[in-house]
């Protein structure tokens, strides 16, 4: 079970207060009229799935309810970091945060 | 000396005798003895046989690595578990165990016919063979002749027949350290970080006592440390607790056995409790194993580790023999050696496979003590047949070979082939390796990022030089290799020559090898064997141990009860139960339930429950359903519409986010008015459906499918926070809050009129889809004017607290009138004869809004809504969709089975193409005949055609009409 | 050396000294004509037939770890071809007709064993559902039958078919010719099979780059050891497809996530068939050895690392002890995880992508292995050819553009 930091409630906590959400910063395209199939199967189904850092969407659903960012390695499963919906993806260099205990409830 | 039990020593309590049976034979042994110890106590080595060849097999270890004496435990009352291991269980008052895998008993056991064919049954044999002719049905064979008869032979134990009487607890704690292993590293570690009183500490370790070998070699120093501990508020000691898998983020599950060691288990008490233990720091300490040496029949009872002889002494107190043969290729077994000697058992010999032996002090102690040291010697062979009788020895020329050169009786023979750090814990965190030369073995080299998980003590291959030993694989034996057996795996019968086989059978990935040949996979996982496997292949294809690479270590550690982590999880808790307010009323009156979500629903009533429970089949409820559909469509009907998902939108936007959300134009609605509302999901299909009603200007009630509530909110949640920020609305899920009875039936208005404040009811006032917000019977309520009956009705929105008092005042009524509650299989039926659909019913995630005939309800206008795009895609517009439309079978009393595929024509060959599938169908009483709902490719230019249904024995014929049976006009709606 | 009775009999008596590789250990080649990405399952099926069936012998598989190492050798077995939409049937079904001749066929005994698979129905919506199933595939030639709770009991003795659990079971619908298959052995057998004739198996050799001419065509590969020049790829890489696939340029409608499985200690037989349950998520069969072989659900994040959380085992086990109260005191063995490749509609692609020379097999997501001969068997015919196996057709990437799914799970999704 993963600890997960929510940037909302600035705590660390167990995997089961949250909910995945799919793969972040993608943007729904429009107006309807304007997008071509393509771009519409894009933004519906097309993910990069990296092996390596993802950045993807969770929401604290057992929690403050918010939905947030996060970066995460998916070969050793560690948030690189995590932060709030709307804000920009961090830069590639980001050193994994250190989880340490005074960042504990 | 009372048997095996030597006069004096050892952790156990001598003044406590306990009786205990194996194979139905009584035995003594004493508190603090474990059954092997006790077995040995009693001069029994022979515990079990193998799993392959049924060969006779006896103790080989004091602890969880033991791969051969498997037992099981029967306490009586459906509490049997197979498949335990001797050397863990705890001996009690009355313990009974039974051997495994023999018939009919273990001296004579008629499967070790098996042994004497082995020659054709190697590694993989099974792969080769067994596929029998082509002619003869080829794979039918092996289903029906073969196999079957492989997996009666295979199996360890017999599974418990009944359900399990026992219950399992679950913790979860968080701590600054935790120390796996109560051992002398661990406990020293524990002691060290607890000086810290902020610190909170725990220990955990397998068995029942901690100390680990200090057990053995200094108790009075593990007593010490132990008291110490134990005063300190901030530790926490568990001992019985085996940590057997470690997870991401210094998070260990430890599986504490609480029953199962006791004679008399607290009634109360749960038989094991499940830890999730959420540490800042891990502490791996938890020592090493001691390897077996693979020499020719080295899996004879009275063969065991130095190390667990050793144990069986100074622990407990047991000879394990009095006539005793060493192989050791490093020091360690000297000690064992010489602890036996003084408790007066004869060393006929230690054999040193290395050609000088490392700390010659040791050897020299040894010929001091007048035992024979014969270096560079191996065993080469032993006799006996239940139990080892002697052996015979081998000079280890230097070119790798070996020549005979004697033998010695003996009832036992201690090997040790030198240690393995315990590190499955650390390799399962993912944790860096690196394989050490010297200690033959792998260690850990760094633990994997986001880990904070340190080794300690032996595990971390901290070990005296004298304990390493590089002797991997199998020992030089005089002649071919392959004509002896010489077992790697014991429990899995897995020989060196086997893991040979298969080398050169081209399998040289040690996965490749451990798959073909099963070596490692048995129940103790290889704890003994994986080393020597390694070496093995690593030999036989010339390249190094790194280079064959190392199996994943896979939690669990050690076997672990699925009951433990089931835990409180069975009955009404394995999945929470939501009951609306009318539940128990409805139970009263004889409602039978389905399951919806996680609610329980009233399917139907059956008023007068029949005694005999056959009687409420298909019939009763045939019966009782259409009773419930005539009072709605005759006098009146109530029905509990709780478990509609309801959410509140509260802001001066809320309008344009429904605007956004459904297909329906929203922004338009009037207050109080209602609007039939669609939800998509973006790719275009129909995901959802419910009523919006809007409250004023700046509110909405709107309601959910039951199964979708939650799914539904979460998605609005979604585009509130992250596509439309900007929008100024905020939703609450009010579905547990507004309990919702629908009343409804021509004689609705007469049983609520009275009881309604503060609404006008008249149609003019209050027409079809509107809401109002008023009183009811006193309590405040929010009242709908809507149908999913095609009935005139309304459903009544009231806080549920308040709901069941006022249903049961409208059940008085409604029965006053002729009417009554109806479950979902009527409201079902009502709404099929409307040509109402059900999301999930009529729709699969694959139905456009144009499909089930709800086009015209798509805000054409609209910029965009959810699915718009979707909607637009090729597929979703093209020729030949299913569209929704009714049939009526020729026969029209004919009721078709849903899903029931549709057909052109009356003859379907296998293979034909289905136009649709029968989405509802119901016998009507209203209509007096049977009637469906379909969907059908170009459904709605199909009216007037007949289709036919296939079903097992005859084809249906089948008109397609209308998906409207009932009013079409709707006049009955309005009153 | 052919397998037999006789050559197990002939072996034994002479010391087993006689047995070959069961496959070379060969050097790659500089170039071939056909190479396949990933020695899975599926992907030495692919190879075993394009050998076999289409006459190129002169290919490669390449494989970055050991073959059969991923999903092929992490999976709970089940193999059936009781599916809902006429495309998935006429696929499942005729990888099931491959199954009842391919010990024969690959001379390898794969432990083909048809002994049912039952799936049971917890709802009103789930009966609905599985009858609509029994519907189709009945009408499609495809067995399988609908059971009372007593018949479903009969079958499996060991089932709980009380009315009083949490999610009692209202009925079963069984698939006699279903059943389970030895995973090793499938890929052992084609590995075999194809290395026989003369397809190069090249093991720990892991693709880094998918070279393309000016055209955009591929022209083949970069890999750990070194360039191997193709005409046609297949990328057959299960969880790692979007990784090999974006070597090409092209993203893909996939993520990966991790999916777990576990058994439990051997005991004698108790369980004579398989058992499914999507409702409250729980599969089992057991093994020849007597393992109880139980599968898991994914995490809910994707992940590459194998492992999966405590939680989603223990959510299995619940489910496992609901269906089969005298497992509770069984005890677990092993536990493991694979990574599972989903797509959006839950079908897998299958055929030809934008670049030509390029071809994919993906998105099998967690029920890949009943697939194996199939998927291979039409893959084959597709890359050979150039066109789509008219099995394969409706499998292709464009789907996710015009909107025509195959969407086995929304079929059974809960709403009303």
């Amino acid at each position: 079970m993963l600890l997960i930091r929510c940037p909302y409630c600035g705590m660390d906590r167990p995997e089961i207060e949250f909910r995945h959400a799919g793969a972040a910063h993608i943007t729904r395209p429009g107006p309807p009229d304007r997008v071509t199939d393509e771009e519409w199967a894009a933004f519906l189904y097309l993910r990069d799935n990296p092996k390596g850092r993802v950045a993807e969407r969770w929401r604290h659903i057992h929690g403050c309810g918010r939905f947030f960012n996060a970066v995460r390695d998916t070969v050793t499963d560690v948030f690189v970091v995590t932060y709030k919906a709307g804000e920009p993806r961090p830069p590639e260099s980001l050193a994994p945060e250190a989880l340490t205990p005074e960042a504990r409830p | 000396m009372t048997g095996f039990r030597s006069p004096a020593g050892g952790r156990i309590d001598r003044s406590k005798p306990v009786r205990f049976t194996f194979d139905g034979r009584q035995m003594h042994g004493h508190a603090g003895d474990t059954l092997a110890s006790a077995l040995l106590a009693n001069g029994i080595h022979l515990v079990g046989r193998s799993f392959k060849y049924h060969r006779p097999r006896g103790i080989l270890s004091a602890g969880a690595e033991e791969p051969n004496a498997l037992v099981t435990i029967d306490r009586g009352g459906g509490r049997e578990t197979p498949n335990l291991r001797a050397t863990q269980v705890e001996l009690h008052e009355g313990l009974v165990a039974r051997s495994q895998n023999r018939f009919p008993g273990l001296r004579f056991d008629i499967g070790s016919i098996n042994n004497a064919f082995s020659r054709f049954l190697g590694a993989g044999f099974y792969y080769k063979t067994f596929m029998g002719p082509r002619a003869l049905g080829g794979a039918k064979l092996w289903a029906r002749l073969f196999e079957p008869a492989i997996r009666r032979a295979a199996g360890l134990g017999k599974a418990p027949a009944g359900p399990d009487p026992d219950r399992y607890a679950n913790r979860f704690a968080h701590c600054e350290v935790l120390v796996i292993g109560g051992g002398e590293a661990g406990l020293a570690e524990a002691l060290r970080r607890s000086e810290d009183p902020a610190c909170r500490v725990m220990l955990c370790d397998e068995q029942a006592e901690l100390g680990g070998w200090m057990l053995v070699e200094a108790p009075e120093r593990a007593d010490e440390m132990v008291e110490a501990l134990a005063a300190r508020p901030n530790v926490t000691l568990l001992p019985r607790s085996q940590a057997f898998g470690a997870y991401a983020q210094n998070f260990v599950a430890i599986a504490q056995q609480l029953a199962d060691p006791l004679a008399l288990p607290d009634p109360d008490s749960p038989r094991e409790r499940l830890w999730q233990v959420r540490a800042g720091e891990v502490v791996l300490a938890s020592g090493a194993i001691e390897r077996p040496l693979v020499f020719p029949d080295n899996d004879l009872p009275g063969i065991l580790l130095a190390g667990a002889a050793e144990t069986y002494l100074r622990r407990y107190g047991v000879l394990v023999g009095r006539k005793i043969a060493v192989l050791t290729a490093c020091d360690s077994a000297y000690g064992a050696a010489f602890a036996l000697q003084d408790a007066g058992a004869e060393i006929v010999a230690i054999a040193e496979t290395r050609a000088a032996p490392g700390a010659g002090e040791m050897a020299a102690c040894a010929i001091a003590r007048g035992i024979p040291v014969l270096p560079a010697t191996t065993i080469i062979g032993t006799t006996g047949h239940l139990r080892v009788s002697g052996i015979l020895l081998g000079r280890l020329r230097p070119d790798g070979t070996a020549e005979p050169s004697g033998g010695f009786p003996a009832d036992t023979v201690l090997m040790s082939g030198g240690w393995t750090p315990s590190i499955h814990l650390f390799s399962q965190t993912k944790g860096k390796l690196r394989w050490d030369e010297a200690l033959g073995a792998y260690v850990p080299a760094a633990p994997a990022p986001g880990q904070a998980i340190r080794v300690s003590g032996a595990a971390a291959g901290e070990m005296p030089a004298g304990m390493c030993s590089r002797a991997l694989g199998a020992l030089p034996v005089p002649g071919s290799p392959d004509r002896v057996k010489a077992f790697v795996d014991f429990q899995n019968d897995v020989t060196a020559r086997d893991l040979r086989l298969a080398t050169r059978e081209g399998f040289r990935s040690i996965e490749h090898v451990k798959r073909y040949t099963t070596t490692g996979m048995a129940t103790d996982q290889g704890k003994t064997s994986n080393l020597n496997s390694l070496g093995i292949v690593a030999a036989e294809t010339g390249r190094s141990v790194p280079e064959i690479g190392l199996t994943t270590f896979r939690a669990p550690y050690t076997p672990v009860t699925f009951g433990l982590f089931a835990g409180q999880a069975r009955g009404d808790l394995f999945d929470p139960v939501r009951r609306t307010p009318m539940h128990d009323w409805a139970e009263r009156n004889g409602a039978v339930f389905e399951d919806v979500g996680s609610w329980k629903r009233a399917h139907y009533f059956l008023p007068r429950r029949p005694v005999d429970p056959a009687a409420s089949g298909h019939a009763a409820m045939h019966e009782a359903v259409q009773a419930e559909c005539r009072k709605v469509r005759e006098a009146v009907g109530l029905f509990d519409a709780s478990t509609l998902g309801k959410i509140e939108f509260v802001g001066p936007d809320a309008a344009e986010f429904l605007e956004r959300a459904y297909v329906n134009p929203v922004k338009g609605l009037g207050i109080g008015r209602c609007r039939y509302a669609v939800l998509l999901n973006e790719a275009g299909f129909i995901i959802d459906d419910g009523i919006i009603a809007r409250l004023a200007e700046d509110r909405f009630h709107v309601t959910t499918t039951t199964g979708g509530a939650a799914r539904v909110f979460g998605m609005f949640e979604d585009y509130l926070q992250t596509e439309w920020p900007e929008l100024k609305v905020w939703q609450t899920s009010v579905t547990e809050h507004w309990a919702v009875i629908a009343v409804q039936g021509p004689r609705a208005r007469e049983i609520i009129a009275d009881l309604v404040e503060g609404i006008d009811l008249s149609d003019a006032a209050f027409p079809h889809m509107a809401v109002r917000e008023g009183r009811i019977a006193g309590m405040p309520c929010r009242l709908f004017r809507v149908s999913f009956t095609g009935e005139f009705g309304y459903e009544i929105n009231i806080p549920a607290g308040l709901a069941l008092p006022l249903w049961e005042k409208l059940a008085e009524r409604a029965a006053e009138f002729g009417g009554g509650p109806y479950g979902t299989e009527a409201m079902h039926i009502l709404r099929a004869e409307k040509g109402y659909i059900i999301v999930g019913q009529e729709t699969d995630g694959t139905m456009t809004p144009d499909d089930v005939g709800l086009g015209k309800a798509i805000g054409r206008k609209k910029p965009d809504f959810i699915g718009k795009r979707g909607l637009m895609r090729p597929d979703l517009v093209a020729p030949g969709r299913k569209q929704l439309v009714g049939l009526v079978a020729e026969d029209r009393s004919r009721v078709l089975e849903e899903g029931a595929q549709i057909v052109p024509d009356s003859l379907a060959p296998a293979g034909t193409h289905a136009l649709g599938h029968v989405t509802s169908a119901y016998a009507s009483a209203a209509l007096g005949h049977g009637f469906a709902l379909a969907v059908v490719e170009d459904g709605r230019s199909r009216l007037g055609q007949v289709l036919h249904v296939p079903m097992e024995r005859e084809t249906i014929a089948v008109r397609v009409v209308e998906p409207v049976f009932l009013d079409p006009e709707g006049k009955r709606l309005h009153g | 050396m052919k397998f037999s009775l006789f050559s197990l009999l002939h072996q034994g008596l002479t010391g087993n000294q006689g047995w070959q590789p069961q496959w070379r250990d060969p050097a790659p080649k500089p170039a071939y004509d056909v190479i396949i990405v990933g020695a899975g399952g599926h992907g030495l099926a692919t190879a075993y037939y394009l050998a076999k069936e289409h006459g190129i012998r002169n290919i490669a598989v390449l494989e970055k770890g050991w073959l059969g190492g991923g999903n092929t050798g992490r999976n709970t077995t089940i193999i059936r071809s009781n599916y809902l939409w006429e495309e998935s049937e006429a696929l499942y079904e005729h990888s099931v007709k491959l199954w009842e001749t391919l010990s024969h066929e690959l001379n390898y005994n794969v432990m083909y064993s048809p002994r049912g698979v039952m799936m049971l129905a917890h709802s009103v919506h789930d009966v609905q559902v599985t009858k609509r199933h029994i519907h189709a595939n009945r009408l499609a030639g495809i067995d399988n039958e609908w059971l009372t709770p007593e018949q479903a009991q009969e079958f499996c003795p060991i089932l709980n078919i009380s009315r009083d659990i949490r999610y009692p079971i209202l009925g079963a619908a069984l698939q006699r010719r279903g059943g389970v298959a030895r995973h090793d052995a499938v890929a052992w057998g084609y590995a075999r099979g194809a290395d026989r004739l003369g397809v190069d198996i090249i093991q720990n050799c892991e693709v880094t780059a998918i070279r393309r001419d000016a055209s955009g065509r591929v022209t083949g590969v970069e890999t750990s050891r070194g360039p191997i020049a193709a005409r046609k790829i297949g990328v057959v890489a299960a969880g790692h497809t979007s990784v090999v696939m974006g070597m090409a340029g092209i993203r893909m409608p996939l993520e990966s996530f991790p999916l777990q499985a576990l058994v439990s200690e051997p005991v004698k037989p108790v369980m004579p068939c398989v058992v499914m349950s999507n409702t409250i998520h729980a599969y089992m069969s057991q093994s020849d050895k007597g393992e109880l072989v139980i599968g898991a659900g994914t995490d809910q994040y994707t992940s590459y690392s194998q492992t999966g959380g405590l939680h989603i085992s223990q959510h299995t086990l619940d489910a496992i002890c609901e269906l089969f109260p005298m497992t509770r005191r069984l005890r677990m063995l092993r536990n493991w995880g694979g990574i599972v490749d989903v797509t959006p509609d839950r079908s897998p692609i299958l055929g030809q992508t934008p670049v030509p020379g390029l071809f994919v097999n993906c998105g099998w997501g967690t029920g890949g292995f009943k697939a194996t001969p199939g998927s291979g068997h039409v893959f084959a015919a597709t890359i050979a050819r150039d066109e789509p196996h008219p099995i394969a057709a409706p499998f292709t990437l464009e789907r996710f553009t015009t909107g025509r799914l195959i969407d086995e799970a929304a079929a059974a999704a809960v709403a009303h």
